[in-house]
């Protein structure tokens, strides 16, 4: 299924390694031939039909159904802001405000809400251990959000900013992105502020406009140098170790925020996950 | 008639869009004394949503006060005022640390490993091991090799182009010190002022630029 | 012990595509520990891929290819409710090998 909507998505001029490349190299032909993304190694690779992180959804969709934890209890009644148990086109709407917790939430913290309330999972429990290590086994959570995220698949981003809290956490996010620190006096901006820019031979997407969606709709994906299905909280850990940052808290306002910045500034795109990436 | 209809109407939808935008500016981004970083949610997301791991402490979200003005610009949208930005060039000249014994230039072979060095001060690096420079992260320098970043300028044949006099060589040492000091809100780290690279490693990344062996100068 | 393979295996067009993750370290022989010795080579020198007991795709691999190999490849001739079965040779004589049926 999933392949046939991408000879779909080919035909229509609109595949997702040339919606990269648009992104990457509307400003010279150079950055085309010089960039990991740009070339047709990873087009190849996204083209194939198949993604090792197939095998997350399909674990991610088991442990959905599954009934785990004191309260002996599956996810199926979880509420992703689409109401309960709704999952098709729900990753495409977060981060959101929820109003059982009050406060604007992504998809992993939103399943660790669910985890703990629906399965009775401590919150040390259920967000233990996120990130499995390079070439590991992704975490039961991870496994979830892959699922979860891939029933946005082919769907436009669509991120709520009605309520007061998701305007703020775009506001803050905003923020974060231009707050420069640390040693190296790096912000995320140091990096993703401008169009055509390429640190060694790695594309840096513009996050700050229209052009995020190169990066955003993307995730979560399958780096090919991890070898292990990854989500853009795990990418934001990334990028902020490398920024040499303090680490920020996972599913924190931190990440969900930078998040959301990142995410409105995609609306409308088409998301494409799982994706390879280098 | 269609035309000053539809122009109408995107006139009007635009004024909307363009007062909702006003009202959130005021409410949402400003805290005391102008600086948008000192609003209650922000100053709680830097205070609660960091943890110190390795060697990354959660003082480093302190700001210096080049990257409290740089950031504050940024996020608004606006350009430095020329009067802030010449503060921050004038601080950073006067921090310039210059080698004691004169010697601006060390080993180029050390210099290239060190600009090929990506590692250092993340939570993820040993403490107490020798920081890289990254330099071709960022600057082309070396002919024949693609992969070297667009970030920052160009320095292909840098001592080629500029000579070695003792005017080039305080100033390229300056520039790696801290190019704050040439330009306030510059994106290179200031790799002396900030202790990122010792004084021996500046050295040697002076004589990748200088020296005429050097892979950058051929 | 590593994992088991993950299959898929289904019928697209006239032929069948198979796509298996194997989970395996590919270690060269030419990286060093953290404590600064050599990690021995330990990497998949065959692959065989069978439809019911029928070769359909032999693999001669080295150290070019990466941690917990990522295969896809088609055939034709096969059809749903068919039997596909993986196996790996590795340099130490270890072996594995995970059957999935065509879809």
């Amino acid at each position: 299924m999933r392949l046939r909507l991408k000879r779909i998505a080919a035909l229509a001029g609109l595949s997702l390694p040339a919606m990269m490349l648009i992104g990457a190299c509307a400003t010279t032909a150079q950055a085309e031939s010089v960039t990991q993304e740009g070339n047709a190694y990873l087009k190849l690779m996204n083209e194939m039909g198949g993604n090792p992180a197939d095998f997350n959804i399909d674990d991610g969709k088991k442990l959905w159904s599954e009934k785990r934890g004191p309260k002996n209890a599956s996810l199926e009644q979880c509420n992703l802001g689409l109401g309960p148990g709704v999952v098709k086109g729900a990753y495409a709407q977060l981060p959101r405000y929820f109003p059982d917790t009050g406060k604007v939430q992504d998809l992993e913290s939103r399943l660790v809400t669910c985890m703990e309330t629906l399965q009775g999972f401590s919150a040390k429990e259920a967000d233990k251990d996120p990130f499995a290590k390079e070439g590991g086994n992704a975490s039961p959570l991870e496994n979830i959000a892959m699922y979860v995220a891939h029933e946005s698949d082919g769907m436009k981003i669509a991120i709520p900013q009605h309520d007061a809290l998701e305007k703020l956490s775009y506001d803050n996010g905003k923020k974060l992105f231009f707050y420069r620190a640390g040693p190296f006096s790096f912000s995320c901006a140091a990096c993703h502020a401008e169009s055509g820019k390429r640190i060694k031979i790695s594309a840096l997407p513009n996050l700050t406009n229209k052009e995020a969606a190169v990066s955003y709709a993307t995730w979560p994906a399958y780096p090919n140098s991890q070898g292990v299905a990854r989500t853009l909280e795990w990418r934001m850990l990334a990028c902020e170790r490398q920024q040499r940052w303090p680490a920020p808290k996972f599913t924190s306002s931190a990440v969900i925020d930078l998040i959301t910045y990142m995410g409105v500034n995609s609306n409308g795109a088409t998301l494409h996950t799982p994706s390879f990436k280098r | 008639m269609k035309k000053s209809v539809l122009l109408a109407l995107t006139a009007v939808a635009g004024a909307v869009v363009l007062s909702g935008c006003a009202g959130m500016d005021k409410s949402a981004s400003e805290g005391a004394n102008g600086d948008p970083f000192a609003t209650a949610s922000f100053q709680k997301i830097l205070k609660n949503d960091f943890v110190s791991k390795g060697q990354a402490s959660v003082d480093r979200l302190k700001q210096t006060k080049a990257q409290y003005e740089c950031s504050k610009y940024d996020y608004l949208g606006q350009p430095l005022p020329a009067a802030v930005g010449k503060e921050i060039e004038a601080t950073a000249q006067s921090k310039i640390v210059y080698p004691k014994d004169g010697q601006y230039l060390g080993d180029w072979k050390a210099g290239l490993k060190i600009a090929e060095d990506g590692k250092g001060l993340q939570w993820s690096d040993k403490p107490g091991t020798p920081n890289g420079g990254n330099c071709l992260a960022c600057h082309k320098m070396i002919a024949n090799d693609p992969s070297q970043g667009n970030i920052g300028p160009e320095l292909y044949h840098y001592a080629k182009l500029r000579g070695n006099s003792e005017a080039i060589l305080k100033y390229t040492w300056a520039r790696i010190y801290n190019s704050e000091a040439f330009n306030a809100c510059s994106y290179m780290p200031p790799f002396g002022e900030h202790k990122i690279l010792t004084e021996q490693q500046m050295k040697d990344v002076m004589a990748l630029l200088m020296d005429p062996n050097s892979p950058v100068n051929q | 012990m590593p994992n088991p393979m993950r299959m898929r295996a289904n019928v697209e067009g006239d032929a069948v595509v198979v796509r298996v993750l194997m989970s395996h370290p590919e270690d060269t022989g030419l990286m060093k520990a953290p404590d600064g010795k050599i990690i021995p080579a330990h990497f998949i020198q065959s692959v065989i891929c069978k439809n019911n007991d029928k070769n359909v795709l032999t693999c001669d691999w080295g150290t070019a290819i990466s941690k917990n190999p990522f295969l896809e490849f088609r055939f034709k001739g096969g059809k749903s409710g068919d039997k596909i079965s993986v196996t790996w040779l590795d340099n130490k004589g270890e072996t594995q090998t995970d059957t999935t049926t065509v879809s």
